[in-house]
């Protein structure tokens, strides 16, 4: 194989990973961007979801059916949370809501493993995990599909905060949640829809990572795959996190294959916080973050 | 009178307290386990199969020679800084402390050789923890029993040399050399170094950042080196996330062996396909029908006294834990045979397991013949046999493919003993004369 198409190879190896990282960044962000706080419980809400739908297959449900009754129980746990856990911290300290949700993840993660179980468990969703050719180069299938899957999630998500009348008051919340309260908006339950919302996507990200690791507790830390895309890409930016995602996974690829050998290798988990950290110099809200305006 | 009675008292007192002590003679085993975080079906199955084991020895035998084991679990989710918490804990439970301690982890030895070693309690862990620590002369408290990874790494390039045809037919070969980048990982580059140097191959060593869940980018570049054999040394989520990656990128996966911590069930359940063809060493079989399982099933499931599920009996993660258990009471009958049927102390469980022999005979009679090899633990070698078996995944079950394996005792135990006595410089360690001690 030549060193181009070595090169073109990692490349899209790493764009397709990305892929897989902005499908966790979307459940950080979508929270982000409704009430500014930073979701340490999205990891465990991945857990606890696919935990769930294998679960649930384990005892004989469908597929189909246990993909709807997970995405039931991943709404009644979004309600759940805004009940028992937001709206008593309604108005204070952002902090003060992301300490909570640091004991949430705790409590999610405990919670999955008493439901369930600690043992692992195998995912078979049928994708083709075969690799195709394009010439020399080597390209998995099932990240194609993944992409696919990603991509249709993303349009979801957009025609429904786009078009929806909940997608509007939404994005008023984001804008400014005194005045859409004021204007009407229920707050609580924009939070519940976009922690239901977040647990689907944390549905469909457990799926695709339960299908590669397995479904067990290492799911909680593919968490730490988006921080770097969502500091890349903004906290509060769809498209920021999609254009990061890529960016994030094609540059450590191209980062452990071609500079690891010099330092050692094994560059791939920090390399991406290092070039995050590199943007935020320039960018303190990331490529694509917004900037609040305040009238003092 | 009244002192006749009181005399009377105070002697059925001293008579009810005496043969209290005499039906309550105990030995306190801590189980050092971790049931929750990302390692916990490990954690369960290992230790939790070492306290159902001694759980059986007291259902069935009355304890070890009449003396009860009592023992508690203390919870570290594989985190070293507990193991240390756990350990201090313990340690003085019971009569006579703690028999030993099984650090769970690698990080726990480590973090706990000091502490145990000013203590007299032995650290015994079974296909883990510090390798160089085989040299009882230095580390005259810690035992990585049964065999350590530099056994394992050279018992594997012994059974890749036969699948060649002889180790003059490695010449030349290449061997990626693919590993977890923490200590354990990268724990036997120096022997490969050695073997490399020996035996004419050649090998590249292509580090994974913890805790490799996504590990294309080292994947790819395993393909284009384009290598007679890989050596994986991934765990948990990191070995079915390889797998996978191998899978994807073309590379035969009866090509990749492992070592014995990327096979278990755990491991390689979650890789589906991918794992089919999938090679392990290890240093116990897995499956099979010994009757060690049915004393257990017997005398502790059936009473509802297990602390693993029963269908995990028999499989990787619970066998360990059985060797594990069985290296540490078989080195307390042992030492019983010299200091009495009593419960014992740490300084006395560490000569047992000095003088601990575990022949095919023994482990007939403990119905575990066949499931591991023979082991013979001296005050120089700690480690105690290191011969390994290779298995392999057919998608459902292990399938052992090989006899037991010897280490390359002339490559590890001279790096073994450079590394202690680095380690004795550099800690001012004076070793021990063996041949002076009984």
């Amino acid at each position: 194989m030549s060193p181009l198409s070595f090169f073109f190879e990692v490349l899209i190896g790493g764009l397709l990973s990305g892929v897989m990282y902005t499908l966790v960044a979307l459940g950080f962000v979508l929270i982000f961007k409704a009430s500014g706080v930073f979701n340490f419980a999205q990891g465990a809400m991945v857990l606890f979801a696919a935990l769930n739908f294998v679960g649930f297959t384990e005892l004989g449900l469908p597929w189909w059916t246990a993909l709807m009754v997970t995405l039931a129980a991943m709404v009644v746990l979004a309600m759940a949370i805004e009940r028992a856990v937001l709206r008593p911290l309604l108005g204070q300290d952002h902090m003060i809501v992301f300490m909570a949700t640091i004991g949430l993840s705790i409590f999610i993660e405990g919670l999955a493993q008493l439901i369930w179980g600690t043992d692992v468990r195998g995912l078979n969703l049928g994708l083709p995990e075969d690799p195709i050719f394009i010439g020399d180069i080597l390209v998995s299938r099932a990240d194609l599909m993944t992409a696919a899957v990603a991509a249709l999630l993303v349009l979801g998500l957009s025609l429904f905060f786009t078009l929806t009348r909940i997608g509007r008051a939404l994005r008023a919340v984001a804008e400014d949640t005194q005045a859409a309260q004021v204007a009407g908006v229920p707050l609580g339950m924009i939070w519940a829809v976009v922690w239901s919302a977040a647990g689907v996507i944390a549905l469909v990200a457990g799926l695709v990572w339960g299908a590669r690791l397995g479904v067990q507790f290492a799911l909680t830390l593919v968490a730490l795959k988006a921080l770097p895309v969502m500091l890349l890409g903004g906290f509060n930016s769809i498209p920021g996190a999609i254009v990061a995602g890529l960016l994030i996974g094609a540059s450590e690829k191209l980062a452990e294959v071609y500079i690891g050998p010099y330092v050692g290798g094994g560059i791939e988990n920090w390399f991406p916080y290092a070039l995050a950290v590199a943007v935020l110099v320039f960018r303190p809200t990331g490529l694509f973050g917004s900037t609040g305006v305040a009238r003092v | 009178m009244k002192f006749v009675q009181g005399g009377l008292a105070a002697l059925c007192l001293f008579v009810s307290a005496g043969s209290g002590y005499a039906q309550t003679a105990e030995q306190f085993m801590p189980v050092s386990i971790y049931r929750t975080g990302p390692y916990a079906a490990g954690g369960v199955g290992i230790y939790g199969a070492y306290a159902d084991y001694l759980e059986m020895l007291n259902q069935r035998d009355g304890g070890i020679n009449g003396v009860k084991l009592t023992y508690q679990e203390c919870e570290t989710a594989y985190q070293p800084d507990r193991m240390i918490e756990c350990y201090e804990r313990q340690k003085g439970m019971g009569a006579t402390g703690a028999a030993a301690f099984t650090p769970s982890g690698t990080g726990g030895v480590y973090a706990l050789i000091d502490r145990m070693t000013t203590d007299k309690i032995p650290s015994v862990t079974v296909g883990y923890g510090r390798t160089d620590s085989s040299d009882g002369r230095v580390f005259p408290y810690i035992f990585p029993a049964v065999a350590n990874y530099w056994s394992e790494n050279t018992a594997t390039i012994r059974w890749i040399a036969e699948q060649e045809g002889g180790f003059e037919a490695l010449k030349g070969k290449k061997i990626a050399n693919v590993v977890m980048d923490f200590a354990a990982g990268r724990e036997t580059e120096p022997v490969l170094a050695t073997q490399a140097e020996k035996y004419g191959f050649e090998f590249t060593t292509f580090p994974i950042a913890p805790p490799g869940l996504d590990q294309r980018a080292v994947w790819l570049q395993v393909r284009q080196a384009r290598p007679d054999w890989v050596l994986f040394r991934g765990w948990g989520a990191a070995t079915a996330a390889g797998l996978k990656e191998a899978q994807r990128a073309g590379i035969p996966r009866d090509k990749i062996i492992g070592w014995w911590w990327s096979g278990s069930e755990e491991d390689v359940v979650p890789a589906g396909d991918a794992a089919k063809g999938f090679i392990t060493g290890s240093f116990h079989t897995v499956g099979g029908n010994y009757p060690v399982y049915d004393d257990i099933r017997a005398h502790v499931y059936a009473k509802g006294k297990g602390h693993v599920s029963e269908e995990r009996i028999g499989s990787a993660y619970f066998v360990r834990g059985i060797v594990h258990a069985v290296v540490v009471t078989e080195g307390m009958r042992t030492a019983m045979k010299k200091f009495g049927n009593r419960p014992l102390t740490g300084d006395e469980v560490r000569w047992g397991l000095e003088h601990l022999t575990l022949s095919t005979d023994r482990l007939r009679e403990l119905g575990l013949e066949g499931l591991m090899a023979e082991i013979a633990i001296t005050c120089e070698d700690h480690e105690g046999g290191g011969r390994a078996i290779m298995q392999q995944w057919d998608g459902e079950k292990w399938t052992t493919i090989s006899d037991w394996i010897e280490p390359d005792a002339e490559i590890v135990r001279p790096l073994i003993e450079q590394s202690a006595a680095a380690y004795a410089a550099e800690k001012g360690i004076a070793p021990r004369d063996c041949a002076s001690e009984g």
